[in-house]
């Protein structure tokens, strides 16, 4: 029983320092991320039209990077 | 596992001081510049290589600004900085655009597309913007002519340029 209550956290440490090898991309990193076929989903006009069609039956609509006019129609 | 009350007091301190030193190192690791604090680089390569400094001595005001060929927002800043060069130049302030990009074709189609009129400096590897502490592209440092950090801004929007601009004339205004 002792045994696994240091085993246990010790593991745990070991496993989450696996972690801190791992350093996200810095801001100025990101030029791969940027491209468009890094975007989930199809081309810009199928997620559009996907928008377009959601946006029509939900009434709501953004925060997808599709641009709106802020005028309220559809 | 007993639920013994001085193992488990002790479990808990033990916990909040790794949630502590974590946070720390987390901070120590940030190290974003602050307004007063002087620059934590000279100068950067220009286009030839020759190093360009940014604070040059002449300058009543420096604005350096980050910026990448890929990154949108930086797209719609270069027009707004070859505004501020051309009202602002003749009053003293000096406009340097350091480039992230890691290759620098990308920059120069960028540059073909979007013209710059002020001067550009090349920092493929990050190493300035990493001393600076970039944490958003584009970020831009306002600097004074004693090489003191004025302001820093993160970002850039429409709704921003008028704040920024403010900042530029009345760190002009000061000298």
């Amino acid at each position: 029983m002792k045994r696994i209550t240091i085993l246990v956290p010790a593991a745990a440490c070991l496993a989450l320092a696996g972690c801190a090898a791992w350093a996200p991309p810095q801001p100025w990193e990101k030029g791969a991320l940027a491209k468009p076929e890094m975007t989930m989903g199809g081309d810009v006009l199928t997620q559009r039209f996907d928008q377009h069609i959601y946006s029509s039956k939900e009434s709501a609509r953004g925060g997808y990077g599709v641009g709106g006019g802020g005028c309220g129609c559809n | 596992m007993t639920n013994h009350p001085t193992s488990l007091a002790r479990a808990r301190r033990a916990a909040v001081l790794a949630a502590v030193l974590g946070l720390a190192s987390l901070a120590a690791s940030a190290g974003a510049l602050e307004p007063g604090q002087a620059l934590p680089v000279a100068g950067v390569p220009g286009d030839g290589g020759a190093t360009v400094p940014l604070v040059d001595g002449k300058a009543h005001a420096t604005y350096i600004d980050f910026w990448a060929s890929w990154c949108g927002p930086c797209r719609q800043s270069f027009p707004w900085m070859n505004r501020m060069q051309e009202k602002f130049g003749p009053q003293g302030l000096r406009i340097v655009a350091i480039n992230l990009d890691a290759k620098r074709p990308d920059a120069q189609a960028f540059l073909a597309q979007v013209p710059a009129s002020f001067e550009l400096a090349f920092d493929a590897g990050g190493a300035a913007a990493k001393q600076f502490g970039v944490k958003a592209m584009p970020s831009s440092v306002l600097v004074g002519a004693d090489g003191k950090v004025i302001a820093v801004h993160q970002g850039f929007r429409a709704e921003d340029e008028a704040d920024l601009e403010r900042r530029i004339a009345s760190a002009l205004g000061q000298h």
